[in-house]
């Protein structure tokens, strides 16, 4: 292997500059077109607009579509779902992960198989029967608040509890803290949703089907079975002489698992995270079936009513503009992280 | 062996690790499917949404009438489920055939030692695959218009140079009914969209395969290279009997995994075909996600979610049996 002759050095240079330009197309077309001031229909292929301008930006930020929604809001419907149900997956994944990886019980391969065989089911195939069930879930907006407030008022003990625990055993490590005050922190979320929606009062109903806890509820119950798997087939690759080494010194199981196996686990935790997260950022299916009233919507669901079939009268520069957006805070990360990423991807994909 | 000495000592922790995920997934995953299996047994419609008004049990008239393309129950125009399923499975197939074949050739262009600018084209290849499947669908939508669309005044861009007609390249890319190429299934000829989803897939496809692909060259040990050179091996032979054998313990899997992705990509016919040409390019999941969500036959979309679910559980069966196949390759 000695130094490359010129003229394969030019063919392949040739070749992979035809692919570079395939590849960027789509990308500089959309970013050009967002860019431009002009919003009707091209008929020449314009890469580079003459005269550039945010304005497009300016109009998706401050309100996208002509439904009375700010652009702020379906941000925020659409981080609080994608962060929750990403967070509630892992909180309620990880410890079955750890019992898969390391007990053996009664009715382990049996649920385990129960959890693969749920990774196989497309996530739309699980969406009706809970639109129909979640859907008979009607109540008032006090009631939520209320329930909410039990909520909170329970999470904020256990987890605090838990930390008190934890400090006074001098046992609190970084990631103990982490865990706690990332519960103390859903807890804190759940008291100001409760404040919030005790303070609308008993006229106003409210059906769990119609309101984005149903659709994370639904996002949570198809996430967890990838979750479960993609943590325990990293647990498994976690020496288990550490944890009996942690025994040996008087450890308790749970001990060992905050203390010896969590911290472990953090990076691929994030990992798992952020992957849950990217899906659910962009979930359309759950929360176009469920959803109705717009000040819930989404930015997925905004991005194809711009696009879509109701989409006729709205100018393709705004659509550019607005996809850039949507897929930006995805594309920095996922490029950030990618060589993590895509070996966890493996990772996972060939354990299944 | 190690599991059991746990088994003795552990006691009722595994319980209670194992108890609040179960709670949880008995309460919102394993009651809907039961209740999902129910509802595939009755003529479950808009009306029976209220409790006081249950459906009624039919039996399996659902299954039936969705295998027999029965368009009485499934009222979709057009509706044929082998030719659904024909053409999910044979999309799947193609467009992972096609980015797997350019992705491992890519990479082994991007492997060869002192080609230029190597690590800029590394950058630039992985941009397809970070930008959210929604976002990348809607915009090759977009580019696929058949009058304003970027591809076809493209088209017409390069053209011109070789003084082509513009006329020649307003391709209806999503819309035609023409099947270009009807030799290669002649009792189901693949339309034009089926090719646009194609080209995107691929598009979106490739630069994953080729960022495992390049990982697995750079664990090839260069050593083994030099010894075929000095046995004086010309650069196909080591192609051949180095690089291909030893990618494919890594490429196998990934080609699986890619497989079951591909087969089940309800974006790409929710948001780019819509179907069209008359349902031509539909995939199983599309059809599941229109019954619920355009057609309101709950009854009906649950024992298809059913049949879905099979269809799925086979195909990783079958894949899953190919890896193993190939996987006593290497041993």
């Amino acid at each position: 292997m000695n130094k490359l002759k010129l003229k394969n050095q030019l063919s392949a240079q040739l070749l992979l500059v035809i692919i570079t330009i395939t590849v960027m197309f789509p990308i500089v077309y959309i970013l050009g077109l967002s860019i431009n001031p002009d919003g009707r229909r091209p008929s020449e292929l314009v890469i580079f607009p003459a005269k550039p301008t945010l304005a497009n930006y300016a109009q998706v930020l401050d309100r996208p579509t002509a439904n009375p929604v700010s652009f702020s809001q379906l941000l925020s419907n659409s981080l609080m779902l994608s962060t929750g149900s990403a967070a509630m997956s892992l909180l309620i994944g990880v410890f079955a992960a750890y019992a898969f990886s390391r007990f053996k019980f009664v009715g382990r391969s049996f649920l385990m198989s129960a959890v693969l065989g749920l990774t196989l089911l497309p996530s739309v195939a699980g969406l009706l029967p809970l639109f129909i069930l979640l859907n008979r879930i009607r109540t008032n907006a006090a009631m939520v608040g209320v329930a909410m407030l039990v909520l909170a008022i329970l999470a904020i003990v256990v987890f605090g509890m838990f930390l008190l625990s934890r400090i006074r055993n001098r046992e609190a490590g970084g990631w103990t803290f982490v865990f706690g005050l990332g519960g103390l922190l859903i807890g804190a979320l759940l008291l100001y949703g409760g404040i919030i929606n005790f303070a609308k009062g008993a006229e106003e109903e409210f059906i769990l089907r119609n309101s984005l806890y149903g659709v994370g509820i639904t996002m949570i119950s198809g996430g967890l079975p990838f979750t479960i798997w993609y943590l325990k087939g990293y647990l498994d690759t976690i020496p288990k002489e550490l944890e009996e080494a942690a025994r040996i010194d008087g450890a308790s199981f749970n001990q060992t698992f905050f203390l010896v196996v969590l911290p472990l686990a953090v990076p691929v935790l994030a990992i798992r995270f952020f992957l849950s997260f990217m899906g659910d950022w962009t979930e359309f299916y759950i929360s176009w079936q469920f959803l109705t009233d717009p000040k819930d919507y989404t930015l997925a669901m905004t991005l194809w009513n711009i696009v879509g079939q109701y989409a006729a009268n709205i100018s393709w520069n705004i659509f550019a503009a607005y996809s850039v957006v949507v897929a930006l805070p995805i594309a920095v990360v996922y490029a950030i992280f990618q060589k993590q990423i895509v070996g966890g991807l493996t990772l996972g994909g060939v354990k299944g | 062996m190690r599991g059991s000495s746990n088994a003795n000592s552990a006691g009722i922790w595994p319980y209670i690790f194992v108890l609040p995920t179960f709670l949880v997934m008995g309460l919102i995953t394993f009651y809907p499917i039961f209740f999902n299996v129910w509802m595939s047994f009755t003529n479950f419609q808009l009306a029976n949404i209220r409790l006081e008004n249950p459906p009624e049990f039919i039996g399996l008239a659902n299954y039936i009438g969705i295998l027999n393309n029965d368009i009485a129950v499934v009222k979709i125009a057009d509706f044929s489920f082998w030719k659904h399923l024909f053409f999910n499975i044979w999309w799947a197939v193609s467009s992972v055939f096609t980015t797997l074949i350019a992705g491992i050739l890519i990479a082994i262009v991007l492997n060869v030692e002192g080609l230029w600018f190597k690590k800029v084209y590394r950058v630039m290849f992985i941009l397809p695959m970070v930008i959210p499947n929604l976002v990348v669908n809607t915009v090759w939508r977009n580019m696929f218009d058949p009058t304003s669309g970027a591809i076809n005044l493209a088209l017409m861009a390069i053209g011109s140079v070789f003084g082509l007609p513009r006329e020649m390249f307003e391709i209806n890319w999503l819309g035609s009914i023409e099947h270009p190429i009807g030799l290669l299934f002649p009792w189901q000829p693949m339309p034009v969209t089926y090719y646009a989803m194609l080209i995107s897939n691929f598009w979106r496809g490739w630069p994953w395969v080729t960022v495992i692909a390049t990982g697995a060259l750079q664990s090839i040990p260069k050593e083994l290279y030099e010894a075929a050179s000095i046995d004086g091996a010309t650069g196909p032979q080591k192609l051949w009997s180095i690089t291909l054998p030893l990618l494919r313990p890594a490429m196998v899997p990934a080609a699986i995994l890619s497989y079951n992705w591909t087969f089940n990509l309800l974006d790409i016919a929710y948001f780019l075909t819509g179907g069209q040409p008359f349902h031509e390019t539909e995939l199983l999941v599309s059809i599941l996600f229109r019954l619920v969500n355009e057609q309101r036959l709950y009854g009906v979309a649950a024992s298809f979610a059913v049949i879905v679910f099979i269809v799925s559980t086979i195909m990783f069966l079958l894949t899953n049996r190919i890896t193993r196949a190939t996987e006593s390759y290497d041993s």
